[in-house]
C-alpha cells in the first residue's frame, strides 16, 4: 500500500516538532453485500474505501488526522495536521528505524469474496428464505443478508513496528416475522467468521433459517415475561454477552485509568464466583473477533482476565499500556482508518465447567431459561448493565415450560458475577458487533450454560 | 458545493440507454476534541468524501459506493452498480424519482462563521466546560470526558430522471460526562448543548445538566417492583419517538413489519398525542432542504389527537402503496441506499412544565436515562423493556433516586396511556425532539 521509505519519511515528519510516538495506519477495504427481502433479491452493494489515519502522541495528548490520499504528499499533509497538537518546537529531524517487521499473508485455504460469483451469494439467501417460509404458514416475512469484507492493513510506528495483515470476514443473517392471534413476533439468526466463502462448507444455513423461523413461531404463543427477581439459566453461546457487558467493558484499561470502572484497583481480588475463568482471546481460530494482529500492529494474544474468580489483569492498547509502563495486550482496535484505536475486546469467553446443562435446569425449581440473548449495554462506572432475551422460557419444577415474550434483564456486574453457581460443559461462541464511543468492531462472545441465582427480569407479568 | 455537482453530473452522464442513474456525492469536514484532566486527550481534524451510485435498469436496482472522489474509484462504483443491478429481482415499482411540484424551502442550516473559529478557541471551550463541571459540586470527582465537536457537511443528489438537489448544514456541539462520588458510591450523568455554530452553544446548561444528572442519583437504590406512572425526561422521549417512527415507515407497512399496518384513521394513541415529522423546521437537527432522493422536504402529520393520519414514504414505497412520496428518504451516508425514515419528529406540546407535571403525579417515577434499547425493544412485536434510572415521585414531589430497574410495557399500550405532554420541547441531535411525557400503567421491575 505504502512503501517503507515513504512510511519512514511520514513518521519522521509527524514527530519533527516533538512528540514521543507517531503511527500510520493504512487500510484498503473492499466490501460487498446482498439483501434479500420480501421475496426478492432487493439489493447488491459493493464498496471500496482506502486511506490512512496518522496519530501523534505528545504527553497526554493525541493528535489525529486521516486522509483518503495515500500519496506521499497526502500522507505528509495528514502528518502535519496530526502533529499540530505538538506545541513544543522540536529539533527538526528525527530518523525512524522500522525494525519490527511482521507481514501476515492470507492462508491458502481462504476462498476470497472476489473469487465467488454474485449468483452464488444470492443463492444462499434464496435458500434461507425458502427454508424459513416452509417452516410454518405463520411466517409472513423473511429477510436475509449476506456480507463480506477483504481488508488489508499496514501499521507502522516510531517504536519500529512495521506490520501488515490481510483480513477476510464473511457473515450471513436471517430475520423472520411470524403472524398470529397475538400479533407479530420475530426470530433472528446469524453466522459470522473471520473466513472467506469456504465458511459455507461448515455453516448450515438451512438450520439457521429454521432456528429463526421456529423462534418467531414459538413466541406467538409466548406469555409476558415475569417482572421481578428470579434465578436465570443462560444457554451456552449467545449468553456470553452477559460477560461482555457485566465485566468485559469494565476491564478495558481506558475505563480503569479514568476511574470509570467498578473493577479499578481490584487486581488480585475475588471479583466473581470461583467457577468463573474469563478469557479475551484474539487468536481463536476463525472466530468473528479474531485477527493475527490488532489495529496497532501488535500480535493478537490470549489474555486471562479472571481466573477462578480472581481478577488477574485488564485489557490494554498501546496508549494506555505506555502510560502504565507495560506492554499492550493486543486489544487496540478501530473501526476504520478514520478512527483512533482504543481498548476493545476480541473474543471474550468463559471457560466451561463440568456440569451437564440438563442437570442445571433440573435443579432449578422456578426460574427463567434464556435460549438466546440479543444484546446488551453497560455503565462501566456503576457496573449496572442490561441484556435482552430474544428466546426464553419459564422453568417450572426443573422443567422448561412456556415461552416468554422478549424483555431485558438488568443487574450489577460485580453482583451477578458472584451469583453464578453453576457452569456447564457445552461451550460455544457467537458473533456480535460491539459499539463503543461511536465505533463498531466485530467481536465474539462465548460461554457454556450457566445459572445466576438471581437477576431482575424486566417483564410485565406479576410473579 | 460546485465540485460535488460537477462530479455528480459526470456520473449521471454515463448512463447507458434504458438506465436510470443516481449519483449521491457527499463531503464533510469534522473537528473533534476531547479534554481530560485539564489537557487535550484527543484532537482530530479531518475531511472525508465519497459517492454512492444507484443504477436501475429494467426495474432492477444495483448499488455501489466509494469512500473517495478519486476518478478510478468512481469508475469502479459505476461498473459495479451496473453489474449488481443485473442480479436483482425485477420489481415494477423500482425506479428513481422524478421531480414533483413541491418547492424547496429556504432553510438557514449553514453557518459560514463556523469555519472561522480557531482550533484553540474550540479547545478552550471544552476546557472551560470541564472545569465548570468539576467546580460545580464537591461530589463531582472527575469528568470522564469533556468534548467539543463540529461537522460541516454537503451533499448533492443528481439523477438522469430530473432530480437535482444540493444541500448543506453545519453542527457544533459540546458534551460532558460527569462522575459523582459520595460514600464510596459512584454515579454518572451527561449534559450537552448543540447548535449550528459555536455562539449557539450553552456551556452553563451542558455543565449543570451533567452535574445535576450525576449527583441527583447518589444514594440510588433498587426500587420494589410495581405498576406505576412514568414521567420521561425530554431526552428519553426522543428515544421513544425514534423507535415509534420506525413503525410508521411506509416501507415497514408494505413489507408487513409495521404494527400500525391497516390502522389508518383509527385511534392508535391517546388524544394527547399529535405527532408530526417536519424536516422544514430549522430548529430540528434533522432538518434539510431536500430528502436523500432530492425531493423538497415537507411537513407530514402522522398522528393527530391519537388518530393515525399516515405513514412516511420514499419513492419506492410510495409507488408500491399508490401514494405520493412524503420526501422521507434518508441515508446513513454515501455507502448506503436510501430508505424511509423520520428526520424531525415532534409531539405537539402541552401546557405544563416538568415541575408542574411532577406535581400532578401521586405515585410514579421520573426516568432520566434508559439503556438496552436495541436489546429490549422489539419494534415489530411492540414489546418494550429497558433498563432505567431516575427519581421516585411521591405525592407530587421528587423523592429518592432509584437505579438498576427496568420499565416495561408495549409500544401500542404506551401510546394509548399517554396522559400528558409537557411544554418543554427541546431540539436534540436526533430524528426527534425531546419533551417531558407522562405515561401510565408501566411495569417497573426491581427487587
Amino acid at each position: 500500500m505504502i512503501s517503507q521509505e515513504v512510511v519512514q519519511k511520514v513518521l519522521a515528519a509527524a514527530v519533527a516538532r516533538g512528540g514521543e510516538f507517531a503511527e500510520i495506519f493504512a487500510e484498503d477495504k473492499k466490501s460487498s453485500s446482498a439483501a434479500f427481502d420480501d421475496g426478492k433479491v432487493e439489493e447488491l452493494s459493493s464498496g471500496v474505501s482506502r486511506g490512512a489515519g496518522i496519530r501523534v502522541v505528545v504527553g497526554d495528548t493525541t493528535g489525529f488526522a486521516h486522509t483518503a490520499d495515500l500519496s506521499e504528499t497526502g500522507l505528509l499533509r495528514a502528518a502535519e495536521a496530526a502533529r499540530s497538537v505538538a506545541m513544543s518546537a522540536g529539533s527538526g529531524t528525527k530518523t525512524v528505524a522500522l525494525e519490527q517487521r511482521s507481514e501476515h499473508l492470507l492462508s491458502k485455504d481462504i476462498l476470497l469474496p472476489s473469487q465467488v460469483g454474485k449468483k452464488e451469494k444470492i443463492e444462499l439467501l434464496q435458500q434461507m428464505n425458502h427454508v424459513a417460509r416452509s417452516t410454518s404458514g405463520a411466517i409472513k416475512q423473511v429477510s436475509a443478508g449476506y456480507g463480506d469484507s477483504h481488508r488489508r492493513i499496514l501499521v507502522a510506528n516510531t517504536d519500529g513496528v512495521f506490520a501488515t495483515d490481510e483480513q477476510v470476514r464473511t457473515r450471513i443473517a436471517v430475520s423472520v416475522v411470524a403472524f398470529g392471534d397475538t400479533g407479530m413476533q420475530t426470530g433472528y439468526e446469524t453466522a459470522a467468521f473471520t473466513m472467506g466463502f469456504e465458511m459455507f462448507e461448515d455453516v448450515d444455513i438451512e438450520e439457521l433459517a429454521s432456528l429463526a423461523a421456529n423462534r418467531a413461531v414459538r413466541k406467538l404463543s409466548a406469555r409476558p415475561a415475569p417482572s421481578g427477581t428470579l434465578p436465570v439459566v443462560l444457554q451456552g453461546g449467545s449468553g456470553g454477552i452477559l460477560f461482555h457487558e457485566a465485566c468485559g467493558h469494565g476491564l478495558e484499561a481506558d475505563h480503569i485509568i479514568k476511574d470509570s470502572s467498578v473493577y479499578k484497583g481490584k487486581v488480585g481480588e475475588l471479583v466473581a464466583s470461583p467457577l468463573i475463568t474469563l478469557v479475551d482471546d484474539g487468536t481463536v481460530h476463525r472466530q468473528w473477533g479474531t485477527a493475527k494482529i490488532d489495529d496497532e500492529g501488535k500480535p493478537s494474544q490470549r489474555n486471562v482476565l479472571i481466573k477462578d474468580g480472581v481478577l488477574t489483569d485488564y485489557m490494554w492498547d498501546e496508549l494506555r499500556a505506555r502510560k502504565s509502563n507495560r506492554a499492550s495486550s493486543g486489544n487496540g482496535r478501530r473501526q476504520s482508518y478514520q478512527h483512533l484505536p482504543m481498548v476493545r475486546m476480541t473474543n471474550t469467553y468463559l471457560l466451561e465447567g463440568s456440569e451437564k446443562p440438563e442437570t442445571i435446569i433440573e435443579n432449578t425449581k422456578h426460574g427463567v431459561y434464556v435460549a438466546r440473548l440479543g444484546g446488551g449495554q453497560v455503565n462501566t462506572a456503576t457496573g449496572d448493565f442490561v441484556f435482552g432475551m430474544t428466546e426464553a422460557y419459564l422453568i417450572e419444577d426443573g422443567e422448561i415450560t412456556e415461552p416468554l415474550r422478549d424483555a431485558n434483564l438488568i443487574g450489577n456486574g460485580p453482583e451477578v458475577l458472584k451469583n453464578i453457581d453453576a457452569v456447564a460443559d457445552d461451550f460455544s461462541i457467537t458473533p456480535g458487533t460491539c459499539g463503543k464511543d461511536g465505533q463498531s468492531v466485530p467481536v465474539g462472545c462465548g460461554q457454556a450454560t450457566v445459572r445466576i441465582t438471581e437477576v431482575t427480569i424486566g417483564g410485565t407479568a406479576n410473579g | 458545493m460546485d465540485d460535488l455537482e460537477i462530479i455528480a453530473e459526470k456520473i449521471v452522464s454515463q448512463a447507458m440507454p434504458g438506465e436510470e442513474v443516481e449519483a449521491f456525492v457527499a463531503w464533510d469536514e469534522e473537528t473533534s476534541i476531547r479534554i481530560y484532566n485539564g489537557a487535550i486527550e484527543n484532537l482530530s481534524k479531518s475531511q472525508s468524501s465519497g459517492v454512492g451510485i444507484r443504477i436501475v435498469n429494467n426495474h432492477r436496482q444495483g448499488f455501489a459506493w466509494a469512500g473517495t472522489l478519486d476518478p478510478s474509484a468512481i469508475e469502479f462504483a459505476i461498473t459495479e452498480a451496473r453489474d449488481n443491478a443485473s442480479f436483482a429481482t425485477e420489481d415494477e415499482y423500482l425506479g428513481l424519482g422524478t421531480p414533483d411540484d413541491v418547492a424547496p424551502k429556504d432553510l438557514d442550516l449553514w453557518r459560514d462563521d463556523l469555519s472561522s473559529h480557531s482550533t484553540d478557541e474550540k479547545v478552550s471551550l471544552a476546557l472551560d466546560l470541564e472545569s465548570t463541571v468539576k467546580n460545580s459540586d464537591k461530589r463531582i470527582k472527575s469528568v470522564e470526558s469533556a468534548n467539543y465537536g463540529d461537522v460541516s457537511s454537503m451533499a448533492t443528489v443528481f439523477t438522469n430522471t430530473g432530480m437535482k438537489a444540493s444541500y448543506r448544514q453545519t453542527f457544533s456541539f459540546i458534551s460532558a460526562h460527569a462522575i459523582a462520588v459520595e460514600n464510596d458510591e459512584t454515579q454518572t450523568g451527561g449534559g450537552y448543548s448543540v447548535g449550528r455554530t459555536i455562539s449557539e452553544l450553552n456551556l452553563d446548561k451542558a455543565a449543570s445538566d451533567a452535574t445535576k444528572r450525576a449527583t441527583r442519583l447518589l444514594g440510588a437504590s433498587k426500587p420494589p417492583s410495581a405498576r406505576m406512572t412514568v414521567l420521561f425526561d425530554p431526552q428519553v422521549t426522543t428515544t421513544l419517538l425514534a423507535i415509534i417512527s420506525g413503525t410508521l415507515s411506509g416501507e415497514a407497512v408494505i413489507k408487513g413489519r409495521s404494527l400500525f399496518a391497516g390502522r389508518l384513521n383509527e385511534q392508535v394513541a391517546s388524544p394527547m398525542v399529535s405527532l408530526v415529522d417536519d424536516p422544514t423546521n430549522p430548529f430540528a437537527f434533522g432538518a434539510s432542504v431536500f430528502d436523500a432522493e432530492g425531493y423538497a422536504s415537507r411537513s407530514n402529520s402522522l398522528i393527530a389527537e391519537g388518530i393515525l393520519q399516515g405513514f412516511l414514504y420514499d419513492t419506492y414505497s410510495a409507488r408500491r402503496a399508490g401514494v405520493r412520496t412524503t420526501a422521507s428518504a434518508v441515508r446513513g451516508g454515501f455507502s448506503s441506499t436510501p430508505g424511509v425514515g423520520a428526520r424531525a419528529l415532534y409531539l405537539t406540546p402541552g401546557t405544563k412544565s416538568q415541575p408542574e407535571l411532577i406535581e400532578s403525579i401521586e405515585n410514579g417515577v421520573l426516568v432520566q436515562n434508559i439503556s438496552g434499547v436495541h436489546s429490549g425493544v422489539n419494534p415489530i412485536s411492540g414489546d418494550f423493556s429497558v433498563g432505567a434510572e431516575g427519581l421516585l415521585i411521591k405525592s407530587g414531589k421528587l423523592g429518592s433516586p432509584v437505579k438498576e430497574f427496568t420499565i416495561a410495557s408495549s409500544l401500542q399500550r404506551m401510546l394509548q396511556e399517554v396522559v400528558a405532554v409537557g411544554n418543554d420541547v427541546e431540539w436534540i441531535p436526533s430524528v426527534a425532539a425531546g419533551v417531558s411525557l407522562v405515561v401510565e400503567g408501566i411495569s417497573l421491575s426491581g427487587i
